[in-house]
Formats: structure tokens, C-alpha cells, sequence
């Protein structure tokens, strides 16, 4: 069901900037819009109905009214939950940004030895969510790890099954895999900078660092906005790799809003409840999206190039 | 610039794209329907997958093929993907005729929906078939006083497993009582030896403890009470009791390090044990099987040692009772067609656990659900470990069904879920009564 909120929430900036003016572009949007409208809005269409009644997905579905919405809201579980998720949201906004715009803005050099880099740097983007996660709860095991094998006694740590190391090994495999993506963003969006900005600021003398923030920061404004917002709608629906690692433990310390649909719905056999999460995510993640537009927004006019 | 001929091109190769793609989903939605289609009198059967049980299965379906004109086609699917696929397939009206399961509340959900045949009738007239299997095996097949399901397989004790070489070492003495489990805790731990291997990630681990330390100590009717859904049944004296000495346990660092991070389903909890990492271990009598393949000569060389878990002081339970798997079981299809019940029904007669399938379980480690099998019990290279299974599993005055599969999906996973949290320590035996009592009814 967490794949019903991405798709939603991912193209929500496009349907609400797009022009729609000439035939033919219309006409070419329509298999895509067939395709949004079969696989995402009929079946939150679908969720939003399941969330009103209460099904244990064998029996028949019998409408319950509002049931199913007080059992989720009043239940102490769902602010949990909510905690978590913006807790990892936040945490790895906070990672992944500053070490991803670092690397981005050193891979958009042009010498080989960063090319290179590049190319490495690129890898774990090429791994599945599960896969990174089996050799990451392998490496962490407590007695047959990495630590225990190096004899390391800083490693040596109940990585997963202390509540707040688990957070944090969760928002560090989620940086590792993620970060490399958004290096990429930021590497295109750096290399579009005109040089002619950074040659007048050569001749008024200003350094490296002096550059940076006066330059390329402001210049890669909309290259952050795209980013975040892939970063933050993208952590509501952590997943698989949270399942596999932690299974949302230990107890509920890694339960994320997902995590928490999928155990009501497929392993309490809660279809209502699930179903309540799930319009829950959609929400949290429209408004999210909305939110960062709005930050990024600034006036339509505004020009990033005035004056070059 | 003249976009419109591409613009066209590409159009006509989207439109080809979608439809491609298209054709293939509708491929991969039509591509397993096993049942309605083909002739309506096959029968068909899904099971799990992993061996050595799967070929045991097949193999049953095969000789019973070959031996009659009705045949039966089967499937293999792994362990969680199964729970899932039986599910959804129940839910559609496609469910294949023999459904294989594990009774209790998930075979409770099943019939309160009317999906599966009730069998009690053709058991009476077919009392042959049902007086030569354990009497105890039939306790999660049976919801109220009618049998849905037909007991198959192997019965699966849990054991408290022992390193022997550990314990020789340490110059200690297996448990006689809970007093000697807390004694060897602090022996153990001062070899920095951890007492007692677990794989608490997968929460059903942790539960086996609270299952035993219950009846042990207010006797088997405790769990009973809130499994017929009495009101407040979780408020049993002996739940406070069980709960807390269970903390106590945990207190003293009973468990290996890190337990709450382990799967048991990456076998790390019986690697601790046969590594010598850890001195017990609390577990299924299933784990003798892989312990055997993946232990080296730990099993072969005489190193593993196997008890029932010991009683507790001052405790009402019998120390016979045990819990676990009592067999594994296969229910028919409301929804079949007359032919297949039938077809389905003459495999349960003459095609379940013929000799040569009681012959393969023994083989692979395990002790068929089938009275009388002592001889050849006696005669297979784990003699020693399926006598212990067999006596403990036809000595037990009460064979208890694991929670988890006793309660309805519903109750247990709050139960699941409540257990987590009790073994982090993160909520005491009150806030666990208090949960489980909400649960009851559910």
C-alpha cells in the first residue's frame, strides 16, 4: 500500500504547474494520465473507502462508519509512529543535505580522478533497499559482526537493539544509499552555474569559500527545494529497508507510519486501520510537497541569471 | 523546427509501451490461477516450500497420483509468502482445494468467513484414519467441538536445548528448576558465556518463554481462560507471577547480547548455541534438524543436550504439559467442487502419512503425528532425540498450541507487539495485563 502514496504525492507539483495549451502535448500526457489514474487515484480512491469500513481480508467487507478512524486516532500507537517518522524524516534531511551538496559541488569539477570518484560514489544507488539492508543487519549482528570480528570495542555496540542506535544506524544506511542520488542532482545543478558569475567574483577577490556561500548556495536555491522534497516525501515510505533491518524494533522504536500500516494491515489482518494510515501518509505527504513549493516558491518572475 | 512528426513517433511508440506493458501486467495477474481452471475434478494443494519438507510433500501427492485415477496438482511456496498468498487467494474465492495451515485462530478465521468443509461427520465415519494419529494433534484442527481440519506431519515440541560441552566445562548441571535457570544465569555469566541463546526480533522467540514460565506456574487453564476469551483472564495472579520472574530473567541478563536485534530466521540464535557463545537455548524442536546440518559434529558428536523445560518452584502446572506445534494441518475448500472434496478426502484417507512418508519424516529428524512409529523411531541415526520428542509429545497432559497460532491474526499480534516491547523493558507485567486484557473478544 506505501507504493499507492509516492506515486501521488510525486506528481502533484507537475499537475498543478503544467500549461496545457497545445493538442499534441495534452495528447502525449494521456497514457501517463491513464497509467496515474489506473495504478494511483483508483486505488486511493479504493483506500479511502476500505477506510471506512473494517475487512480482515478473507470475510466481506462491511462498512463501519467512522470506526476504524477512532480506533487509529485514538490510539497511542499513531503519535508514536508519527514521532518516528518525522524523527528519520528530519534526521536524515539533516545528514544526507550538507554531505550531498559537499559532494556534488566537488564531483562537478571536471578533472578525471573526480569523474572517477563520481562513478564510485554511485554504487550503493545501484543496490536494492533489501539487499542493503540484509548485509547492513549481517555486519551489525552483535555476535557475529564487524565488531566482534575486528575486536573493535567502539563497534562492539547493540547497534540494533537499542532504541536510539537503531534510529541512528537507520538514518546512516538510509544516507549511505541516498546520498549518492542526490549528489548527482546537485553535481547538474552546480555545473549550470555560469562561470562568468565566478569570474567576476575572482576579480572582486572573493575566495573559495567566499564563493560558495555567495554564489553557488544561492544559485543551487530551486537544486535544494528539488532535493528536500524528494528527501522528505521519499523517508514517508521507508519501507523495506526498515522491515528487513529492524522489523520496526526493537519493541517500536523504528515503527514509521509504513511500517505501521503494513503490521496492521497484513499481520493484524486490520484492513480499516491500515487503510486509515494510509490515507494519514497520502496527507502528510501532499502537504509536505505543498509546503516546500510555497518555500521555494518565491514570485514566478524572479530570475536566478539577473544581471549576468 | 518542426516537432510534430516526432512528437507523433514517439507518441505511437508510448501508446505501443503502455500497451506492452499493459499485456504483460495482465499476464502476471492470470498467470497462477490454479483453481476453476483445467477439469473441475483435480484437485489441487499448495504447501510450504524448503526442504527436506517440500519433496516429503510432493512426494506424498505423487505415489497418491500414481495409485489412483483422481489426481491432485501441488504447489510450493515459501514460508511468508504463502501466509500472504493463502490469504488473498481465500478472500478472492481462489483457494485450492487442500489448504495446508497450522489450525488454531488462523483455521478460526477461515470458518467463521465459510471457507473451509467442516470434516467432523466424515471423521466418524472414517474412524480408522482418526484413531491412528496422536489424539493430541486433533486440539487446533477442532473450533468449536467440530474438526475443520485433518492433522498431517510431524508434531513439534518446543525444548530447552543445552551445549554439553559448555556445561562440562563450566562443571554445571542442566536445570532441574527455575531456580537452577537463575543459578546457571549468574555461573554463565561470570565465564562470560551467555546463559541463554535468543532471537528476539522475531517476537514469537520471546513468547515460547512467557508460554511455559505461565503454565509452569498457574497451570495450563491460565492461557486457556484468555483464549475462550473470558473477561480480564490476563489478570490471572499467576500472569504477574510468570511476568515478572520472566523480568527478573531479563534483568539478570539471562539472554545473549543484542538479542532483540537477532532473527531467528537467520539461525544466528542456534549458531550461538552450537559455537559455544551460548549455554541454552529455548527453542522448537525444528532447529534439531538444521542444528544437525549446519553445526559441524556438534548434534553427530553427542554435544547437544535436550530437556522439557524444568518447573518452577511452588508452581501448579504440570511438568509434562508442553507447547508447540501439535502437527501441521490440511483443511478442504468450501468452494471446491464436489469432485475435488472427494478426490481431496480419499488423499486424507489412503495418501496422508502413508509409510513411506512416515519413513521420510524420520529420516529427516522429526516424529510423525502417526501412533506406534516407536520401532521405527528406535531404529533411525537420531534415536536418542525423536524418543524425547515422541515421549514428550505423547506424554504431555497438556499439548499446548502456541499463542500466536491459538489467538485470532488480530490478537496475536497486539500480543506480538506487547511481548517486544516487555522483553526491552520498556513496559512492566501491569501494562502488559492491561494490554492483553483490551485484546480479549478481538
Amino acid at each position: 500500500m506505501s507504493t499507492f502514496a509516492a506515486p501521488a504525492v510525486r506528481a502533484e507539483p507537475g499537475t498543478s504547474g503544467s500549461g496545457g495549451r497545445s493538442g499534441p502535448v495534452a495528447w502525449m500526457a494521456a497514457p501517463a494520465l491513464a497509467m496515474f489514474v489506473a495504478f494511483a487515484v483508483v486505488p486511493l480512491l479504493g483506500v479511502l473507502a476500505l477506510s471506512f469500513t473494517s475487512w480482515d481480508g478473507i470475510r466481506d467487507i462491511t462498512p463501519s462508519g467512522l470506526n476504524s478512524w477512532r480506533a487509529v486516532l485514538t490510539d497511542p500507537q499513531l503519535p508514536h509512529a508519527i514521532g518516528v517518522t518525522f524523527l528519520i524524516m528530519a534526521l536524515s534531511w539533516l545528514v544526507q543535505t550538507p554531505l550531498s551538496l559537499l559532494i556534488g559541488v566537488f564531483l562537478a569539477g571536471r578533472q578525471r580522478y573526480r569523474e572517477l570518484l563520481a562513478v564510485l560514489y554511485f554504487i550503493p544507488l545501484l543496490l536494492s533497499s533489501a539487499a542493503i539492508a540484509i548485509t547492513f543487519k549481517a555486519l551489525l549482528d552483535p555476535n557475529f559482526g564487524l565488531g566482534n570480528g575486528l575486536q573493535l570495542a567502539v563497534l562492539q555496540q547493540d547497534w540494533l537493539g537499542k532504541g536510539h542506535l537503531a534510529v541512528g544506524v537507520v538514518v546512516a544506511v538510509v544516507s549511505w544509499q541516498y546520498v549518492p542520488f542526490h549528489a548527482l542532482i546537485y553535481q547538474g545543478g552546480v555545473r549550470q552555474i555560469p562561470d562568468s558569475l565566478y569570474e567576476a567574483a575572482q576579480l572582486d577577490g572573493a575566495g573559495r569559500i567566499r564563493q560558495f556561500f555567495s554564489i553557488t548556495l544561492p544559485q543551487l536555491r530551486y537544486t535544494i527545494i528539488t532535493s528536500s522534497t524528494l528527501m522528505v516525501v521519499g523517508s514517508l515510505t521507508f519501507f523495506d529497508l526498515i522491515f528487513v533491518l529492524t522489523a520496526g524494533g526493537p519493541a517500536d522504536a523504528t515503527r514509521m507510519l509504513a511500517v505501521d500500516m503494513y503490521q496492521r494491515g497484513f499481520q493484524a489482518t486490520l484492513m480499516g486501520p491500515a487503510s486509515v494510515i494510509a490515507v494519514i501518509l497520502v496527507l502528510i505527504g501532499l502537504g509536505l510537497a505543498l509546503l516546500l513549493r510555497r518555500l521555494g516558491g518565491g514570485k514566478p518572475d524572479d530570475s536566478q541569471l539577473e544581471g549576468v | 523546427m518542426n516537432p510534430s512528426p516526432l512528437s507523433r513517433r514517439s507518441f505511437l511508440s508510448l501508446v505501443a509501451g503502455t500497451s506492452a506493458a499493459a499485456t504483460l501486467a495482465a499476464c502476471g495477474s492470470s498467470g497462477p490461477s490454479g483453481p476453476g481452471s483445467g477439469d473441475a475434478g483435480a484437485a489441487d494443494y499448495w504447501f510450504l516450500s524448503g526442504q527436506p519438507q517440500e519433496n516429503i510433500r510432493a512426494g506424498a501427492v505423487d505415489r497418491f497420483g500414481k495409485a489412483n485415477d483422481n489426481k491432485i496438482t501441488s504447489a510450493a511456496f515459501p514460508n511468508d509468502a504463502y501466509k500472504a498468498k493463502i490469504k488473498t487467494a481465500l478472500g478472492a474465492g481462489q483457494a485450492p482445494t487442500i489448504i495446508w495451515g497450522w489450525g488454531g485462530g488462523g483455521l478460526k478465521s477461515y470458518v467463521e468467513a465459510g471457507q473451509v468443509e467442516d470434516l467432523t461427520s466424515w471423521f466418524t465415519e472414517n474412524a480408522a484414519v482418526k484413531d491412528r494419529l496422536f489424539p493430541a494433534s486433533f486440539g487446533p484442527a477442532t473450533i468449536d467441538n467440530k474438526i475443520y481440519a485433518m492433522p498431517a506431519e510431524t508434531v513439534q515440541p518446543i525444548v530447552l536445548f543445552y551445549n554439553k560441552e559448555v556445561f562440562d566445562k563450566a562443571g554445571a548441571q542442566p536445570p532441574q528448576s527455575w531456580a537452577d535457570i537463575m543459578n546457571l544465569v549468574q555461573v554463565f555469566n561470570t565465564k562470560k558465556i551467555a546463559p541463554f541463546s535468543l532471537g528476539g526480533q522475531s517476537r514469537w522467540t520471546n513468547m515460547m518463554w512467557l508460554e511455559f514460565l505461565f503454565d509452569r506456574i498457574g497451570g495450563s487453564e491460565v492461557f486457556q481462560a484468555a483464549f475462550e476469551g473470558e473477561k480480564e483472564a490476563w489478570s490471572h495472579p499467576a500472569a504477574k507471577e510468570a511476568l515478572t520472574k520472566m523480568q527478573d530473567l531479563i534483568r539478570a541478563d539471562g539472554f545473549v547480547k543484542g538479542f532483540s536485534s537477532i532473527a531467528a530466521d537467520t539461525n544466528a540464535d542456534q549458531a550461538l548455541l552450537f559455537t559455544g557463545k551460548a549455554a541454552m537455548m529455548l527453542h522448537g524442536s525444528w532447529t534439531y534438524q538444521s542444528m544437525n546440518t549446519d553445526g559441524g559434529d556438534f548434534v553427530s558428536g553427542g554435544k547437544l543436550g535436550y530437556l522439557t523445560f524444568p518447573p518452577v518452584e511452588g508452581g501448579k502446572g504440570d511438568p509434562s504439559d508442553t507447547v508447540g506445534n501439535a502437527g501441521q494441518y490440511l483443511s478442504i475448500s468450501a468452494k471446491a467442487s464436489a469432485e475435488q472434496k472427494a478426490t481431496a478426502k480419499k488423499f486424507f484417507q489412503s495418501g496422508v502419512l502413508d509409510d513411506t512418508e512416515i519413513q521420510q519424516w524420520i529420516d529427516s529428524g522429526a516424529v510423525p503425528i502417526v501412533k506406534g512409529t516407536e520401532a521405527k523411531l528406535a531404529a533411525s541415526t537420531d534415536a536418542a532425540f525423536l524418543k524425547f520428542i515422541y515421549d514428550t509429545a505423547s506424554g504431555a497432559k497438556v499439548f499446548a498450541q502456541s499463542w500466536d497460532q491459538a489467538l485470532t491474526p488480530t490478537a496475536a499480534e497486539t500480543l506480538l507487539d506487547t511481548i517486544a516491547k516487555f522483553f526491552q523493558l520498556s513496559i512492566g507485567p501491569d501494562q502488559f495485563i492491561q494490554t492483553m486484557n483490551g485484546t480479549i473478544g478481538k
